[in-house]
């Protein structure tokens, strides 16, 4: 039964994929590269560098093409609901605790610890994308102006004033940043 | 208030249009339901953040997932993990059936770099003033905190999980024992 061994392998992967991103790869190597042999790793660095030109996680991404491929859509859904289910689970109980006990002086203190923390995290991805955004390649040299992505730079800063002086909400900016991007490749 | 139709509505839209995966979904999220509907405090939406970091799973999805329970219970819940996952599905279905055109197509790829973009100058902008609310409680307490996480995830390779939870240790500790003083 294809849709159990997709639906059960997902179910796996959702679950102890900590940290989210990149963290979810390993583990889809060794359960559906490795164990089931449902794709191959060239293929598993398509999805990767796909899952970066689409919206979604790439662990939604992958679950999907996994599934699609292997059972068509039918087998896309069923594995994208096994990949999603643990989290849903386990979050509907740590919501349904902490929403009941907001006011606990022991979960206040904790929270004016992660606040921070989730401000510097998001930061630090804000720098990573930053990198990629601006640098055809950010390990290379990065004043060399073959290296500096125009098009990053110019929407980059074209958004920046959309967002602080016109107030633009923020799917409309990339939708700007769409327009820029292709702009820029004409000229 | 909020009816389902709008809660999946704007997630999906969301979801639609949030490339790169990661952190890069939150500061819209924040954008939509924190800054132009008012429907979740700016605090709150990191409390919801914190949170969705702490089950597997990517953020994204975790975080809608907790902004439909917050706003409508468990059928809002629903509602906004299935707009969540529901355009990657679509998308990634069709092109799973012919995915080497789409990744050599010049203009998609033109597109992308700009909107690569745009959502760095959202996140950076996002940055600057969840910063900015965070440091008007505890300012010296979160400073310290902030700039020792940053550090931390910075120039060394410790897991994401490790730092979060260190961090709440660190609250615990200093506001459960050390008290307000260092308010």
């Amino acid at each position: 039964m294809i849709y159990l061994e997709l639906f059960w392998t997902f179910l796996q992967i959702g679950a102890f994929s900590f940290g989210g991103g990149y963290a979810v790869l390993p583990m889809i190597q060794k359960y559906v590269v490795q164990q089931q042999q449902w794709i191959t790793l060239g293929e598993l660095a398509d999805i990767t560098s796909i899952s970066q030109m689409t919206p979604g996680p790439i662990a939604i991404n992958a679950a999907t093409f996994v599934g699609v491929k292997v059972a068509g859509v039918g087998g896309g859904i069923i594995a994208t609901i096994g990949c999603v289910l643990p989290s849903f689970i386990l979050l509907i109980f740590l919501a349904y605790y902490f929403f009941k006990h907001s006011n606990l002086n022991f979960i206040q203190n904790i929270l004016k610890g992660l606040r921070p923390a989730i401000v510097s995290l998001i930061a630090l991805a804000a720098i990573s994308l930053t990198m990629t955004a601006f640098w055809t390649n950010p390990q290379a040299n990065l004043l060399s102006s073959d290296n500096i992505n125009h098009s990053g730079v110019v929407s980059a800063a074209i958004s920046l004033i959309f967002l602080i002086k016109f107030k633009l909400d923020t799917i409309g900016v990339i939708a700007i940043g769409a327009i820029i991007g292709i702009l820029i490749s004409f000229i | 208030m909020i009816t389902y139709r709008q809660l999946f509505l704007k997630t999906f839209k969301i979801s639609a249009v949030t490339f790169g995966g990661g952190y890069t979904i939150v500061p819209v999220m924040r954008d939509v339901f924190v800054n132009k509907d008012g429907l979740i405090q700016d605090d709150e939406m990191l409390n919801l953040i914190a949170i969705a970091q702490s089950a597997p799973g990517p953020i994204a999805v975790n975080t809608s997932i907790l902004i439909g329970y917050k706003l409508k219970g468990l059928k809002g819940a629903l509602i906004t993990t299935f707009a969540t996952i529901l355009p990657p599905l679509i998308i990634i279905s069709i092109i799973s059936y012919f995915y080497v055109q789409f990744q050599n197509n010049p203009i998609i790829q033109a597109a992308l770099l700009g909107m690569r973009g745009s959502i760095s100058a959202i996140m950076g902008y996002a940055v600057f003033s969840m910063g900015r609310n965070t440091l008007k409680k505890q300012p010296i307490f979160s400073a310290a905190l902030m700039i020792i996480v940053f550090l931390l995830g910075y120039f060394t390779t410790l897991p994401t999980i490790a730092l979060i939870v260190a961090s709440g240790i660190t609250g615990l500790i200093c506001f459960g024992w050390i008290k307000e003083s260092l308010a």
